[in-house]
Order: structure tokens, then sequence, then C-alpha cells
């Protein structure tokens, strides 16, 4: 057991370097402005889709309202820096806390049936949430809530991110993660070894959206601005390709898929015509070849670079075995 | 000795159909009792309304003293009630480990916070849950498979793991259907002579279903029978051998 937590310190001091590596290029302009802000939101949608990755790839059950809660997450943060003038760490609580709660209350009705009422609910929800912001004028209505500082930086995200990649990890591999692989397995027999299968339902949902709720925090205050029009159903469905493509079930998968997806769109952000285009073709491709995604449901390991199953193909990242 | 499960008049109605009609049974404490009754007699119908599967359209269910029908599955777990599937449900994609660990869930007494930051309890329930999860699985011979994923164990060994796992649960009373569905007879044997050693292992009351009846006789020490969801006889293996009703309603043959 104490090789786990070897292991633990192990990955925070290559996140450690990395971060460092980062620091350097990013200090001394290697990196443009331009890459900044992909690299950032990079790391946005890393915790977007490790998040859905808790409730859709772990626990099994199918919620497309991602956006939502990000959007929540989004307003309820600008509205603590802004109004309340109250320090960012506390926007970041009160956006993570009021999302996760918002999720709390949607699970209760939906995720005692089975089957698909949560991706209509969340998906409902997702679009009730924006059609609700764009009519109230304290946060802007239609023209969106502006005037937010610019608080994320790259640090901000880099290690906020990592906390999430972890408390997520950790969570998998507590009694309470693999009561959701069980769900996620076979319901009933989850239930006849003594799982309130309801209860965990609603717990991954609940800190799956909360911590959309924790990247829409950040993407608020990073782009000045929080806007109905960057949390449409659009958004949901491109953090459900990043974790569909990465691999239902992965981590490491779900980091990949963001990485993938994020860099795909900067690189081609100059030909958005070309963009959908490559877009959709990297997808057919994978999905003709790799139906379950880059790492299927299996986590980035040493084990796997053995016995050659990717082919070396993989993209870094900072993923557990 | 003391009754562990009392059956009461229950039925079980779907639509039309009385999959289970006005069913009694009482099992005592330690009792290793058999199910029998051809194909849609209704057996499994029993089984998943003392696990909480179904709630009973009438009659009632006490375990332990307490009446259970209406509790959802994870209670009756709780009070001590384990069964495995006669069509099997493991968690196919996790490891035969994880498959027992994840029965030991309702015994865990760490906090998630705990979890989350690695601290107080969590490394020492792990390890404890993991070595009980090994130990069971050398019970049943499948420790050296504790890695392979469910889905790819041949079918009998995908049967012994339902079975260590429901025990990792920590049953006073096991419901095994059909647990010898696809065994050869060779396995079959191995799998009787291990019901009986975890049966007095454990201090397990047993309700077993079984197609086999020369199996059912030669190890249950009562027998019930159903056919088209009534109980037509109920009495020990020699009784239910020379019982006329079953005879002709449910073998058509003599049992030899
Ligand atoms: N959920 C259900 N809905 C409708 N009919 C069912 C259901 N479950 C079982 N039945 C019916 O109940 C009868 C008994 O089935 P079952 O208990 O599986 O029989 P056995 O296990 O003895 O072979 C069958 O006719 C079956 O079709
Ligand atoms: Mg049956």
């Amino acid at each position: 057991m104490n090789n786990l937590k070897k292991q633990d310190l192990k990955i925070l001091c290559v996140c450690g370097v990395i971060f460092a590596i980062f620091q350097v290029l990013l200090y001394f302009e290697f990196i443009d402005p331009y890459w900044e802000a992909n690299i950032i939101l990079i790391l946005i949608n890393i915790i977007l889709s490790v998040s859905l990755n808790l409730i859709n790839g772990y626990t099994g059950q199918f919620s497309i309202g991602h956006a939502g809660f990000m959007a929540v997450g989004a307003y309820v943060g600008a509205i603590m820096t802004v109004k309340l003038e109250l320090p960012f760490v506390v926007s970041l609580l009160a956006g993570t806390v009021s999302a996760g709660f918002l999720g709390f209350l949607i699970g209760i009705p939906t995720l005692r049936l089975n089957g698909d009422y949560l991706a209509i609910a969340t998906l409902g929800l997702g679009e009730i949430i924006r059609i609700c912001i764009l009519n109230i004028e304290y946060v802007g209505g239609a023209s969106g809530f502006m005037g937010i500082p610019r608080i994320t930086n790259f640090p901000w995200a880099f290690w906020i991110a990592i906390f999430i990649i972890f408390f997520i990890k950790n969570f998998k591999n507590s009694s309470a993660g693999r009561a959701c692989l069980a769900i996620r397995e076979n319901e009933i027999a989850a239930e006849t070894m003594g799982i309130d299968t309801t209860k965990y339902k609603i717990l991954a949902f609940t800190i799956g959206a909360g911590f959309a709720g924790t990247a829409g925090c950040l993407f608020s205050h990073y782009y000045y601005i929080a806007h109905p029009a960057s949390f449409t159903f659009m958004r949901s469905f491109d953090i459900l390709t990043m974790v569909v493509l990465g691999g239902l079930g992965s981590m490491s998968g779900a980091i990949t898929g963001a990485i993938v997806l994020t860099g795909i769109s900067a690189v081609l952000a100059d030909y958005p015509e070309w963009r959908m285009v490559i877009y959709s073709v990297t997808l057919i491709v994978l999905m003709l070849n790799r139906p379950q995604g880059i790492f299927g449901s299996k986590e980035l390991s040493r084990k796997m670079f053995k016995f050659g199953k990717l082919g070396g193909k993989i993209h870094g990242g900072t993923a557990e075995s | 000795m003391a009754e562990l499960l009392k059956v009461d008049n229950v039925s079980m109605i779907f639509g039309g159909l009385r999959a289970v009609s006005n069913f009694s049974m009482h099992i005592d404490q330690g009792e290793l009792i058999g199910l029998i009754g051809p194909n849609g007699a209704g057996k499994t119908t029993a089984f998943n309304m003392l696990t909480g599967v179904y709630n009973p359209s009438e009659g009632e269910i006490t375990f332990d003293g307490k009446r259970i029908n209406g509790k959802k599955p994870y209670q009756v777990t709780a009070i001590g009630i384990a069964r495995t599937f006669q069509n099997i449900r493991l968690f196919s994609e996790l490891s035969v480990l994880d498959n027992v660990k994840i029965a030991f869930n309702m015994h865990v007494k760490y906090t998630l916070a705990e979890a989350e930051l690695r601290i107080g309890r969590y490394y020492n329930e792990e390890k404890e849950i993991t070595e009980k999860a090994i130990e069971l699985l050398k019970i049943f011979k499948l420790d050296g498979l504790k890695d392979e994923e469910a889905k790819n164990l041949p079918y009998g060994e995908q049967r012994r793991l339902e079975i260590a796992r429901a025990l990792a649960t920590g049953p006073k009373l096991l419901l095994l259907d059909e647990p010898a569905a696809g065994m050869n007879p060779q396995e079959t044997h191995e799998l009787m002579e291990m019901i009986r050693w975890i049966r007095k292992e454990f201090n397990l009351t047993i309700l077993l279903i079984e197609h086999d009846m020369s199996l059912v006789m030669g190890v249950c020490e009562r027998i019930y029978v159903l056919e088209y969801g009534c109980c037509i006889a109920n009495g020990t293996p020699d009784q239910i051998k020379h019982n006329k009703r079953v005879i002709e309603a449910y073998l058509g043959e003599e049992v030899s």
C-alpha cells in the first residue's frame, strides 16, 4: 500500500517538472500568447473531461449537460469576484459548490431512474440554465457578464487540474469509487452486493458537476467575460467527444482526448472551415479503428508500453497506472 | 433450531401471470435446502423476492425476525442474505480481485475524506479488504487469476467467483441459483464439496436452486418443489423421491 504513496509522489514530482518547464518557457516567451491561451484552455478542458469521465466513464451514467454546470461555475464565480469583491479562492469554491449542489438536486430525481432519463434531463438542464442566464439582467443577460478580471493564469489552471485529477483518481481507488464502477458494470449485481446504487450515482454526479463548475470559474476568469453563448449544447458535446475519443472510463484517455481535440482546434484556428472537417475525420478514423477510444477503459502504464498495445502513439499526460 | 427465514403465502404476479403463487417456506439456522422445479416454475422469481429485486405482490417474508419485503436489495444484503445469479452477473470488465473487494463495500468504515487524503483508516482497511478477498479467492482456487478480467474466466470459474463474491458480503443465508449450470460432472462434484465445506466453515444456511435432481438429492437436507408457481411438495430427499405428484408433474420419469 505504501507503494501507492510512493507512486503518487513520483507522479507529483513529474508534474512539478512539467510545470517548471512550461513556466520557464512562458517566462522567456518561447511560448507565444496564442499558445499560452490554448494551454490554459487545454487545462480547463482536462478538468471538464476528467470530471465528465467520472460520471459517464466510471459510473456509467449518461450525462450530456456538462456545459450547464460549467456555466453555473462561471457565473457564480464571476458574481463573487466582481459584485461581492471576494478573493478568487472563494469564487472558485463558490462556483464549485453551487454547480455541485445543482448536480445533486438534479441527480436526486433523475438518477433513481434507469436508462436515458439522465441524458434527457441533463440535456434539458443545460439549455434551461443558459436561457435563465440570458434573462437575468443582474449577470448581463444576453450581452454576457463583462468586466471579470483575468485572474486565471497557467499556475492556477495547472495546479487545479492536477488537484482534480488526483481527487478523482483517489476517488476511483476508494470503496466509493469501486461502488461506482460496479454500478457501471452491472447495476443489479451492485445492488445485491450491498451497494446503495442511487447514493453513489448521486455522489459521482455531484462531484463531476462540481468540478465542471470549477472549470467554468477558471474559464470566466481567463476570458474577462462569461457569455451564454459559451455554454451551449455544442460545448457539452465537445467535452463528451473528448471523453469518448480518449476512451470512456479511462482517466488517461480523458486527459489525452482534451489535449488532442483542443490542440487540433488551436492548430486549425486559421482555417475554421477545415477545423470541423479534420475534427470529424479524426473521430471517424478513430471510431473505425478503435471504437473503444484511444485507451479503452485502461490507464496509461508501463505495462502498456511493454506490450506495445498502443504502438507508442500516446501523448503525454499525467496519468496513473 | 432457530428459524432464520420464513416465507408466508407469498405470490408474485406479473400482469396476468402468477409466477409464484401462495408459496410458503421456512428455513432453520444451518440447514441446506433445495428448491427444484421445471424451467419457468418460478424458482428464480422466488429468489428475486427474497433478495428485494422484486417486491412480492402478496404475502410476507421474515428474515432473522425482521420483515424484509419492500426492502431494497442492498438493504436485504445488509441484514445477511447474499445470492448468485442464474445468468451470471459479474462485474465483467473489472478484475477478479475487484469483483470480490466490491462486495466488502458495506463493511468499509473509512470516509471519503480519508480516502481522498489517503490518511487514517484508508490504508489499513484497504489492505485488510484485499487480504480477505484473496483468502476467499483461495478457497475457490481463483487466487491465481486475481488480476484477470472477470469476463475472461471460463464458465465454471465465473460461477465460483460469483459465490466468492456473495460470501464477501458476510451473509447468514446464501442463495445459489443453479450454481452448477454449465459445469461438467467433475466440476459439479467439486462444487458440491465446496458448498458443503463453506457451509461449515462460514456457519451458513444455504438455499440452492438446482436442475440436476440427483445432485440436489445428494446434498440437500430438505427440498421444496415448485411447479407453475405453486409448491407441490416439500420434504426430505427420500420423501420427494417417492412423492407421486413430483414424479408425475416434474419428472415424468423415475428418479434413480
Ligand atoms: N420480470 C418478469 N416479468 C414478467 N414475467 C416474468 C418476469 N420474471 C419472470 N417471469 C416469468 O415468471 C415465470 C417464472 O420464471 P422463473 O422464476 O425465471 O423460472 P425458473 O427460475 O423456475 O426457471 C416464467 O414464466 C417467466 O417468464
Ligand atoms: Mg431460474
